[in-house]
């Protein structure tokens, strides 16, 4: 095991609340991945508890969105973008080329940085996923998992009566509910969320934080902030990226308010970043 | 005041002087430079507007030439005749069997009611002119369709309207002026009497040109008409579009999504791009070549022009599909595979309907030029002289452009005004079809 596993393993230890006891969702070991000629991250071991809320902070570039991407190998959309090492989901390489990606998608769902509705119907959006995957047999049963999308999302009292209505009618924070009750249509065991926020107001922001918070119960969130109180709020561990580097990882608490390695005290302090 | 302004300088430390004087400096070349833009934009702006009053005068002055030549094509003067349908010219054994009744001499029933008309014109030669007041072949065709769409009709006398001949048109329409001295003028004044008696007997008068509309192509201009190019046209721009349609989105799409980028797929997408620039002469010669020759094709048919076209026609279409599918916003493919959705369904439920109003308009684009293409169609024989309106893909015919190129180079004067009606039908084909893309495109980005 390299170092960056070793400091990880002993963080790990040292995690005082509930998180120790939960099992591992995804677990990444020697994560490299280059762009081209250009490495974006080193070495990276990162672990992911089930059913937590893990965020991932550290200043622009700094890598924290590439490793998100890893997760359900979105980066394979760019043809030069090269990723080595093991990410196991439940204790399956999903980079083992036996992996299908489609497969692992539906496992693993996204919610971007700017809304992205389908220029669609409401309706659509949310039973687009589960239609193509073959999730609802027939028609009540569409309608009823669009329903219950909708309301695990907060959605559904606002949009109810408007199904039929483009996606891309409703306001920013409420095309990102949106967004989310489509990744929640598909049942997926994992949401990653590419800083669902940086596009919405204050009041919007708040909104989907109690939803992440809510749906912590159910699914696993690794979500991406540049927004430390944000961080702080929502997850329960905390990982720092810097450089391409993964400095360090711990429970929330113990992050923001005892780090061990200085580049993260400055960081949170906001001398850099 | 002034000095309050020494004391100031005084006080300043240098660089903050400095400064001031450089705020103050600046200020004032941006107060300059303004003027300057601000005449630039103006300059511009009436450059534009200048250029578009000058498209406009030239469209107006080619609509103006075109339909003030060409309107009156479709009108065509007509004479009534009285005929005796003689059962013994038509018929003699009276079997009223179709073939008889087709293969009739009419003619010699037109002439003889010709000269019932003009009791007074003795010598040969001006009957000869009286005949000629009406077109033969016109008349001929007119009661062999009357006396074939009902034969009880034969034996009586029927009064039925004929098409003039296209000297008698002229001279009504006023392209061939009475002024002229009548040694150079191509109707004589007899000629112009026995219309004139014609006239007030409410013998002539000019009715729509329906003909124009029906009929295939003829020596005769008062009977040529534009429908045989026009179906030519439409058949040959069905195989365009079926071929090229299809074959270009696909090629597009598999360059744009699939195809990995790489020296192949680089060398690929330059040919196509010089493809574009090809003379579209070289498509003929390489439909003669290939598609005639060698494979065997039919000569003159619409399916080989359509092939020919859609050659021409497709790097257009690969081009601003493409153009089309990298215009789609990535954020949408990003959604569509988050929600696990395949490469292929990616593209054929998101990304192909996004881009698919872009691809129609270019799509449109090259069948517009493909309507109005002629050269490559010479080479195909698409050029020949064919009277009747094609009934299939494989038939012998020919397109709206080439026949507006035969007419304009027909020696008849009243081949002048079919030349511009044919013009103006093929403008309305232009029309019709960008208004057909405007609304498809409409039709799609509202459903989205």
């Amino acid at each position: 095991m390299s170092t960056a596993a070793a400091v990880q393993v002993t963080a790990q230890n040292d995690v005082t609340n509930t998180m120790s006891a939960a099992p591992t969702k995804f677990s990444a070991r020697h994560v490299n991945v280059f762009y081209g000629e250009k490495q974006a991250l080193f070495d990276v071991a990162l672990d992911v508890p089930r059913h937590h809320v893990t965020a991932l902070i550290g200043p622009s570039g700094c890598g924290k969105s590439t490793f998100l991407r890893c997760l359900n190998r979105m980066n394979d959309t760019i043809p030069i973008c090269k990723v080595s090492g093991k990410i196991l989901l439940d204790e399956n390489d999903i980079y083992d080329p036996a992996i299908d990606v489609v497969y692992l998608r539906a496992r693993v769902g996204m919610v971007f940085q700017k809304p992205n509705p389908f220029p669609k119907s409401i309706f659509e959006n949310i039973a687009y996923g589960p239609r193509i995957h073959g999730i609802a047999t027939d028609k009540n049963d569409l309608d009823e998992i669009v329903q219950t999308s909708l309301e695990k999302a907060g959605l559904w009292a606002e949009v109810k009566d408007r199904l039929a209505e483009p996606g891309t009618s409703l306001s920013g924070g409420q095309q990102q509910r949106l967004c989310i009750a489509r990744a929640i249509a598909v049942q997926p065991e994992v949401i990653l969320m590419d800083e669902p926020c940086s596009a919405l107001d204050p009041i919007a922001t708040a909104k989907i934080e109690e939803l992440i918070d809510e749906l912590r119960e159910h699914y696993t969130i690794v979500i991406v902030t540049h927004n430390m109180q944000q961080a702080a709020r929502v997850s329960q561990q905390t990982a720092f990226f810097h450089l391409g580097y993964l400095v360090e990882c711990d429970s929330t608490e113990q992050i923001f308010t005892n780090p061990t390695d200085q580049r993260t005290q400055d960081y949170i302090t906001g001398r850099f970043g | 005041m002034s000095e309050t302004v020494v004391t100031e300088t005084v006080d300043l430390p240098n660089h903050s002087k400095d400064i001031a004087t450089r705020k103050k400096n600046s200020a004032d070349a941006v107060r300059q430079s303004l003027k300057k833009r601000y005449a630039a934009e103006r300059r511009f702006r009436t450059y534009g507007v200048m250029a578009l009053v000058f498209a406009f005068l030239m469209l107006v002055t080619l609509f103006t030439t075109i339909i003030g030549n060409g309107y009156t094509a479709f009108v065509q003067t007509m004479v009534r005749l009285d005929v005796h349908l003689d059962a013994q010219v038509i018929d003699p054994k009276g079997t009223r069997r179709p073939e008889v009744l087709g293969n009739a001499g009419y003619g010699l029933l037109v002439k003889k009611s010709l000269r019932k008309m003009f009791p007074e014109v003795r010598a040969r030669r001006d009957k000869k002119k009286v005949y000629g007041i009406i077109s033969l072949l016109g008349a001929n065709d007119t009661l062999r369709a009357a006396v074939l769409e009902n034969p009880s009709i034969v034996g009586t006398t029927i009064s039925i309207w004929v098409p003039s001949s296209d000297d008698a048109d002229m001279l009504m329409k006023g392209h061939i002026s009475r002024d002229v001295v009548e040694k150079e003028r191509r109707v004589t004044n007899k000629e112009i009497a026995w219309l004139d008696k014609l006239i007030i007997d409410k013998r002539l008068e000019t009715q729509f040109n329906t003909r124009f509309f029906t009929s295939g192509d003829s020596r005769e201009p008062e009977l040529a008409g534009v429908w045989g190019a026009a179906v030519g046209s439409l058949l040959t721009l069905v195989i365009t579009l079926l071929l090229s349609f299809p074959l270009g989105v696909a090629a597009a799409v598999y360059l744009e999504e699939f195809a990995p980028k790489n020296r192949w797929t680089q060398l690929i997408e330059v040919n196509i791009n010089n493809l574009a620039a090809v003379p579209s002469i070289v498509f003929g010669l390489l439909g003669l070549a290939v598609l005639l020759n060698f494979v065997g094709m039919p000569r003159s048919a619409p399916v080989v022009g359509g092939i020919v076209l859609a050659l021409m026609t497709l790097p257009t279409v690969i081009i601003t599909g493409r153009a089309a599918l990298t215009s789609v916003p990535p954020s949408i493919r990003e959604a569509a595979l988050g929600v696990g959705a395949s490469r292929v369904q990616t593209i054929f439920h998101h990304v192909l309907p996004l881009a698919m109003p872009g691809i129609l308009t270019g799509s449109i684009i090259g069948m517009a030029r493909a309507l109005g293409e002629t050269a490559p169609l010479l080479m195909i024989g698409m050029v020949a002289f064919i009277v009747d309106v094609p009934q299939g893909f494989t038939d012998p015919s020919t397109v709206l452009p080439v026949q507006i190129y035969l007419w304009a180079d027909s020696p008849e004067r009243a081949f002048v005004e079919k030349t511009s009606a044919a013009i103006i039908v093929l403008l309305a084909f232009l029309v019709t079809m960008n208004a057909l893309a405007v609304w498809l495109r409409q039709k799609f980005e509202t459903r989205w």
